[in-house]
């Protein structure tokens, strides 16, 4: 008998939450972005749980597409980056704040 | 009835714990890391870890995609972008300009995991079941099902997909190109390369893009307010770039 | 030929569009030429219609053209259109006809003047709305007349807008009116309130479902706009300041045609009167006091159309109060009549103020007879006219209204006859001052330096502190007449030959409705399909009538032998000029005082206090508001994405939280 669902699903909020708080603290771009992967992983982690115990294979269907979508996002996100701190020396999030109040 | 670890067999429990465990340790490197270098590698881990617990739970093809597209093609081009932007480029982790952020992103982050914690002790109606089909018991493998499903039912969105997928590889290349938005480098700007050196820049392009900061796009300003009516002659440099007044179009 | 109504409006129409596009083109004198053609062609179509009508049998003698369908809400429809019948006829034939003679005097008067072609697009229109006004087949389309005819009259009396006095007469004119709008509205409201429609001929049919109270009020609320278009007691002072305008217009607007409006009014709604004798106790009364004030003001008077102007007031005020009586027909023919004779005096005044390079004061004129043969002997004609001196046409129409008001009640014929009396004097005092006696501006011209003031201070001086005329030319500058010697002479052809055809029709005008016998009142049968007979016949038999005509006769000489005697070589007579009376009233005063000074006082209260104060404090208070909240607020949007990845963190946070306190509750 494997492990229960349960115990899936609370290391996915976890993980999630990790990400999060990560996102909301970190000012590095590119870990931000890693952030956001590590929320998407524990997504995917919780689809495949209910994959699992719903013995339902629409759960790996979502993960499938998260994954892609995660690729293209990846690509662009990073084009963005690149193209805006090209010619920066710091590459943090807080050095471009053009839109303050 | 609580669930228990206990309640697997001991194969089962003891991936479970140890792939978990690794995710976990991941997450929080990739979050704790002063590097970017070494959260992208923290990340990699995570990314096994995860995809270990794909496999413990009957999603083998997925796992094998989670090795190869997240771990061996993103966080790949994480470092490139890392490596190409620079690796020395770190943050001070130790001080937080936003006094309120860290404190309250913790905040909320506990917050959500209670409710979270606290949401989870319910079942919940699920409604019925999707057309996408059983994921076990069919007699068949993991990827024949899921390819069966995809390539049916949701062939559609698959083929959305791939568009997606086309358009941001264009995307892409738009973004990371040189900035040239005319045809070409006018022959003033040619000459204003040539002459200082430094990448071109006007005053327009500074404000559009996001200048670096207010007081060098009003230097630019006022240095092109110097440079009168010369048009395409540099006119001022400020921190490698040379500042030219473009013709008018 | 009765389908020809169409085209009596329909001309004047055609020349005010006309000039509106070419009238600067056509230019002087070949607009007014125009404009006088195209009335002329209204009067000949009035004329062609007039005789089919008269054709038909008197019971048939009512016509109604319906063009298009107007407007339609709910329940009401109203359809543009005329209605053809002896009452509009009668209107239609002396508007016309009068409009005519005006216009082609106008050509004439305003021959040096700038706006040439602008004069004679406003009076096209007028003549236009005007007989929109007296056609109308239902009481919008009378409304609108109403309106246009009151609009035109605005144009026409600040004609000379440069001059502020015209300029603030205008818009007196135009407030009184609208205060008698008012009325004229909320009348048509309760008419359609109930009697469901606004057509005469349907609302008349239907009057026997509505209640009396109602009547009355539908009667009063009309009276009410018909004080205000025609000059009564108390919306009446705008009238002597409409006198700002070019003579013409006086003579057309308010003295022939467009004060006469409410007279019609009262009899186009003959039979709502006829079942509310109430209302017509009030009109009856408001008139006979109208008559008597405005006699008696006109005899104070110094500037020549200041008398004229309250003369329209009084003979106005006999004409309401032959319609208060039931007296209808006595009320039409003193409008024709007077017509006739108030053109003629107005014109006639209109050339003496020509000659006399716009001088208006009476006072420094004097001794005009010999020089201006045709002008004096028609202004003569006219003065006993309206007199009321045998046989001209004033004493018949005049016999006829005070004939029925003693049938009504003594009272109001005593009145009418002490007006009468005065009637004769102060227009003879007018025309001794004018015409005979010596020529003192003669003297005034060749000694004062220059200017035509010098001679005439006491009337200036009791002018001057009249708070009544305001704005009067007392203290503007003599213009034109300040230099050099007068030649007063008559003036061309253009204008004496309308002074002759009024002179004409002023001496025969009364042939058209005499008394003491049953065939010569033509004016009676033909207006009888309409009108119906008059309310209180005094049962005279033809000896009380002569009785009366004698009567008549001899307060009109009286009227006339006190004028003479006392006017004919004085200049000033102080006892006989009192203040009172040369101030009108006190009432314009009280006016000015009670309401135009508070209601100014209380236009600068609001623009001071209420405009700058409350309603752009509120305005700049909300901009201060939203400025300030948007200083704090701005805060915000830091601009760092991590701060607002916080506000989406929360929001989960937030909605977490609500889907668990749904969960567990």
């Amino acid at each position: 008998m494997s492990v229960p669902a349960d115990f899936y699903l609370t290391l996915s909020a976890v993980m999630f939450t990790i990400g999060a708080v990560g996102l909301l603290v970190r000012r590095n771009v590119l870990v931000m972005f890693m952030c956001v992967e590590l929320m998407l992983n524990a997504a995917n982690l919780a689809f495949i749980t209910f994959a699992r115990e719903l013995n339902d294979v629409g759960g790996q269907i979502a993960v499938f597409f998260v994954l892609v979508v995660a690729a293209a996002e990846v690509v662009v996100g990073l084009g963005i980056i690149v193209a805006i701190f090209r010619r920066r020396v710091g590459a943090t999030a807080d050095d471009v704040h053009v839109l303050k109040g | 009835m609580t669930p228990h670890l206990l309640a697997a067999t001991l194969p089962d429990g003891l991936t479970f714990a140890i792939a978990g465990v690794i995710a976990l340790v991941g997450s929080l490197g990739v979050v704790l890391s002063r590097n970017p270098v070494h959260s992208a590698l923290m990340l990699i881990m995570s990314l096994f870890g995860v995809a270990v617990l794909f496999v413990e739970q009957d999603a083998q093809f997925l796992a094998a995609v989670q090795v190869i597209v997240y771990a061996g093609a993103i966080v790949v081009l994480f470092l490139f972008v890392i490596m190409l932007l620079g690796v020395d480029r770190s943050e001070a982790i130790a001080t937080e300009p936003m006094p309120a952020q860290r404190l309250m992103a913790v905040g909320l982050g506990i917050l959500a995991l209670v409710e979270i914690a606290l949401l989870s002790r319910e079942r919940w109606p699920l409604g019925a079941h999707s057309v996408a089909g059983k994921a076990r018991g069919t007699g068949h493998s993991n990827v024949y099902v899921l390819g069966r499903s995809l390539f049916t039912t949701y062939l559609l969105p698959f083929e959305v997909t791939s568009a997606l997928l086309v358009i941001a590889v264009i995307g892409a290349i738009v973004l990371a190109r040189r900035p040239r938005t005319s045809a070409g480098p006018t022959e003033g700007e040619a000459a204003a390369a040539e002459a200082g050196g430094g990448p071109l820049v006007d005053a327009g392009e500074l404000v559009g893009s996001g200048a670096p900061s207010a007081e060098r796009r009003v230097e630019a300003e006022e240095a092109l307010a110097r440079a009168g009516d010369r048009i395409g002659e540099p006119v001022g440099e400020q921190e490698g770039l040379t500042v030219v007044r473009r013709p008018e179009q | 030929m009765l389908h020809a109504a169409f085209l009596i409006p329909l001309f004047p129409l055609v020349g005010f569009a006309v000039l509106v596009v070419g009238g600067r083109r056509l230019g002087n004198p070949l607009a007014g030429w125009l404009a006088t053609a195209m009335v002329g062609l209204s009067f000949v179509t009035t004329v062609v219609v007039f005789a089919g009508l008269f054709e038909r049998a008197p019971g048939r003698r009512s016509f109604t053209q319906t063009w298009w369908n107007w407007f339609s809400v709910d329940r009401l429809h109203v359809s543009a259109g005329v209605l053809v019948d002896p009452l509009s006829m009668t209107m239609a034939l002396f508007v016309t006809g009068v409009s005519t003679l005006i216009h082609l005097y106008s050509i004439g008067y305003m021959e040096h003047d700038e706006q040439f072609p602008k004069f004679f697009l406003y009076l096209n229109l007028f003549v236009s709305s005007m007989l929109l006004l007296v056609l109308g087949g239902n009481f919008v389309m009378t409304f609108l007349g109403w309106e246009g005819v009151g609009v035109c009259s605005y144009f026409l009396i600040a004609f000379w807008f440069d001059r502020p006095s015209a300029a603030s007469a205008g818009k007196k004119a135009m407030i009184f009116n609208r205060i008698g709008d008012a009325g004229f509205l909320l009348a048509m409201f309760l008419i359609y309130e109930r009697t469901g429609s606004l057509q005469y001929q349907t609302v008349f049919a239907r009057l026997g479902h509505v209640g009396g109270d109602s009547l009355v009020a539908i009667a009063l609320l009309l009276f009410l706009g018909a004080t205000g278009k025609s000059a009564q007691l108390p919306l009446y002072p705008w009238l002597a300041d409409a006198m700002e305008g070019p003579t013409p217009v006086s003579a057309l607007i308010h003295a022939a045609t467009m004060v006469t409006a409410g007279v019609y009014l009262m009899c186009r709604i003959s039979p709502i009167l006829h079942l509310a004798p109430d209302a017509g106790h009030v009109i009856a009364i408001i008139g006979g006091a109208t008559a008597f004030v405005g006699a008696t003001i006109a005899c104070a008077q110094t500037d020549i159309k200041k008398i004229l102007a309250y003369s329209t007031i009084s003979q106005l005020g006999y004409m309401f109060m032959a319609a208060g009586v039931g007296a209808y027909v006595a009320a039409i023919f003193l409008m024709l009549t007077h017509a006739f004779y108030k053109a003629l005096l107005f014109l006639g005044a209109g050339s003496v103020i020509h000659a006399m390079n716009d001088e208006q004061n009476t006072k420094v004129m004097g001794g005009l007879r010999a020089l201006m043969p045709i002008t004096g002997g028609t202004f003569l004609v006219a003065w006993l006219a309206i007199g009321g001196v045998p046989p001209f046409a004033g004493f018949w129409s005049k016999g006829d209204v005070l004939l029925n008001a003693w049938g009504y009640s003594p009272a109001l014929y005593v009145l009418g006859a002490l007006t009468a009396v005065l009637t004769a004097y102060y227009l003879g005092r007018c025309y001794m001052l004018v015409f005979s006696g010596k020529a003192r501006w003669v003297e005034a011209r060749a000694t004062g330096d220059g200017t035509s003031r010098g001679h005439a201070e006491p009337a200036l001086e009791a002018d001057t502190s009249n708070p009544n005329v305001p704005h009067e030319r007392i203290a503007a500058p003599a213009g034109p007449a300040s230099h050099g010697r007068l030649h007063p002479h008559d003036p061309g052809w253009v204008m004496t030959v309308p002074l002759v055809v009024l002179a004409f029709c002023s001496v025969f005008g009364g042939l058209i409705n005499l008394p003491f016998h049953p065939s010569f009142v033509f004016l009676e049968r033909w207006l009888n399909p309409v009108v119906g007979r008059a309310l209180f016949n005094p049962h005279l038999g033809a000896g009380s009538e002569i009785i009366f005509a004698v009567i008549d006769a001899v307060l009109a000489l009286f009227g006339v032998a006190l004028a003479y005697s006392l006017w004919r070589t004085a200049v000033y007579r102080r006892e006989v000029e009192p203040t009172f009376l040369e101030r009108a009233w006190f009432i314009d005063w009280s006016y000015d005082r009670l309401l135009a000074r508070n209601s100014t006082r209380m236009a600068a209260f609001t623009s001071a206090v209420v405009e700058s104060r409350v309603i752009d404090g509120a305005v700049n208070g909300f901009a201060v508001l939203w400025r300030r909240s948007g200083t704090v607020l701005r805060r915000v949007q830091t601009g760092y994405v991590r701060n607002y990845a916080l506000g989406i963190m929360a929001g989960l946070v937030v909605l977490l939280a609500w889907v668990a306190s749904r969960t567990f509750s």
